[in-house]
């Protein structure tokens, strides 16, 4: 499914990606947060661009692992430590490897899931990043499961996280600056869960 | 936005280095990092380390020094220092007695400086924390991630940083920290915002005749606005919700009228004034006074009241040496 050549692609589209919606994930963040979150992440995936030259002859986890390293060092806030914590414990179930394949990426997402709760300590439903991971983590366990493709497997997630992007409108935030706001939080999607499902879409979109 | 800087890039940089090349005796810049260490590093003791967004001067820089911090690590303005600068910090000044880091409630720096302890532990250095959470204004319920660390901070790193001055384990400087945090409550308000260089705009807006009522140290706007009224009354109004919080009733009281960074300490003395007065009506006698800037938000104009219930240990630390650049007691 995966080399280091390919994953290095997909950072660099990810990156891309981010920097297009750098405005719009600011704005999300503007109406329940502090304003920061696109320009903040923007600024995080750039710098891992600089990085990514270096990476080509590395294996997956090296690659993964300096990915979370650069975010945590320059994206701040709480979303450098969570999608840095995302990206390291993704290395870390796929030391020593040069090539991943669905099964792999599916142990990856649940390591990036259980590190995001770790560091957040965070549940599904308040109004966070986990509210687009898990739905759609388990979304694609399943249709790998019903022996769906890859192409497949990963549109499941893409769906699932979509939806739960629009469930983040309707419950209160309770974690995160966001729950200073109490009620005043509903009706916004949260930023966090919009921006991993930008991600989700950049890598969906490539297979 | 009108401010004496060269450049907006360059604020948290060219503040960093006046303030080394003010206080050489107390502070050095651990090199390749913006974090500030403890000109003379003392072995034998836990070393503290504290830290957060930058606008918030003399804090925590100016608290390094005998008695209080050994490390601070300032970040971009309002915005958390990252993990990899915690964790210089942490390098920096570690001993074998340990490191507490004293931690203002607010998600962000509440991970970086997780994340960091992390780190040091994984190259065997023993590492503690708190978590300050003393504004009453924040409602402390299970729907919000709990009360904002304001002012109330400056008195943890006071009282803490003497335990450990002192020589006591990291387990006893941890507690006496956390029996700062039980015991210290604050609450602030302002009459005009503040502006993040970065961002060019106030935080929020306010009439010539509104006050914003329950604010952050972060520019953030409070509980509500409300048309301006005399100083004792806005008082009477902050120090309502502090005892309202806390039975300080018959007991002895650390106090800190702590001034957001634009207000001349002529109204704070005119603050104290009123809060000295109704403290001793009901029946709470004042041990020490703090009056100044300790906690600022840039030139916000406004201030924070900050009360600590002080037992006999606490008073004790309270009255140890401290000498450091914005903290003395000699």
């Amino acid at each position: 499914m995966t080399d280091t050549k390919k994953l290095i692609q997909l950072l660099y589209s990810i990156s891309d990606t981010i920097v297009e919606n750098a405005q719009f994930l600011t704005d999300l963040d503007a109406a329940i947060g502090d304003s920061d979150h696109g320009i903040n992440l923007a600024r995080g995936f750039k710098k891992v661009e600089t990085e990514l030259p270096a990476l080509e002859d590395k294996t997956i986890d090296a690659v993964l692992k300096k990915t979370g390293m650069v975010l945590v060092s320059t994206v701040g806030g709480a979303s450098g430590p969570l999608y840095g914590t995302a990206f390291m414990k993704a290395g870390a179930v796929v030391k020593g490897k040069s090539e991943i394949d669905i099964n792999d990426f599916l142990a990856i997402m649940d390591a990036a899931i259980g590190g995001v709760q770790l560091r957040g300590k965070a549940v599904e439903g308040e109004k966070t990043m986990l509210d687009a991971m898990i739905p759609a983590n388990n979304a694609m366990k399943k249709a790998f499961d019903d022996g769906k493709d890859v192409h497949s497997v990963l549109q499941a997630g893409v769906e699932a996280a979509d939806k739960g992007v629009e469930y983040t409108k309707s419950i209160i935030a309770t974690k995160g600056r966001a729950s200073y706001l109490g009620e005043r939080s509903i009706g916004h999607q949260d930023p966090g869960a919009t921006s991993f499902t930008i991600l989700l879409k950049t890598i969906a979109n490539a297979y | 936005m009108k401010k004496i800087i060269n450049a907006v890039d360059q604020v948290e940089n060219q503040m960093i280095e006046g303030l080394v090349k003010a206080y050489p005796e107390y502070v050095y810049r651990v090199e390749g990092s913006d974090v500030l260490a403890r000109a003379h590093k003392k072995e034998g003791k836990v070393a503290l380390v504290s830290g957060g967004g930058s606008g918030h001067e003399p804090a925590h820089a100016g608290y390094v020094g005998t008695g209080m911090l050994d490390a601070a690590v300032p970040g971009a303005v309002f915005t958390s220092p990252t993990p990899d600068q915690v964790y210089e910090a942490i390098q920096a000044v570690a001993t074998e007695e340990g490191v507490l880091l004293v931690i203002k409630n607010y998600t962000g720096d509440v991970m970086n400086f997780e994340m960091a302890a992390d780190m040091a532990r994984d190259e065997g250095i023993k590492v503690d924390q708190v978590i300050v959470g003393d504004d009453v204004a924040v409602d402390g319920s299970l729907y919000t991630v709990g009360r904002r660390g304001i002012a109330g901070t400056v008195f943890v790193h006071k009282i803490a940083g003497a335990k450990a001055e002192a020589g006591a384990s990291l387990e006893e400087v941890k507690a006496v920290a956390e029996k700062v945090i039980a015991n210290v409550r604050s609450m602030s308000m302002a009459i005009k915002p503040c502006t993040v260089p970065a961002a060019g705009t106030p935080g929020f807006e306010l009439a010539d005749d509104e006050m914003e009522i329950g604010i952050g140290i972060h520019g953030e706007p409070g509980t509500h606005k409300e048309k301006l009224q005399e100083a004792d009354q806005i008082v009477d109004q902050l120090l309502d919700k502090i005892l309202a919080d806390l039975d300080y009733t018959g007991s002895d009281v650390a106090v800190m009228i702590n001034g957001c960074g634009g207000t001349p300490l002529m109204e704070l003395f005119i603050v104290n004034n009123h809060v000295s007065d109704v403290l001793k009506e009901k029946n709470i006698n004042v041990y020490r006074t703090f009056v100044g800037e300790y906690m600022t938000s840039i030139e916000m104009e406004g201030f924070s009241i900050s009360l600590l219930k002080l037992d006999d240990e606490m008073k004790a630390l309270l009255d140890a040496t401290a000498d450091t650049p914005a903290f003395k007691v000699l």
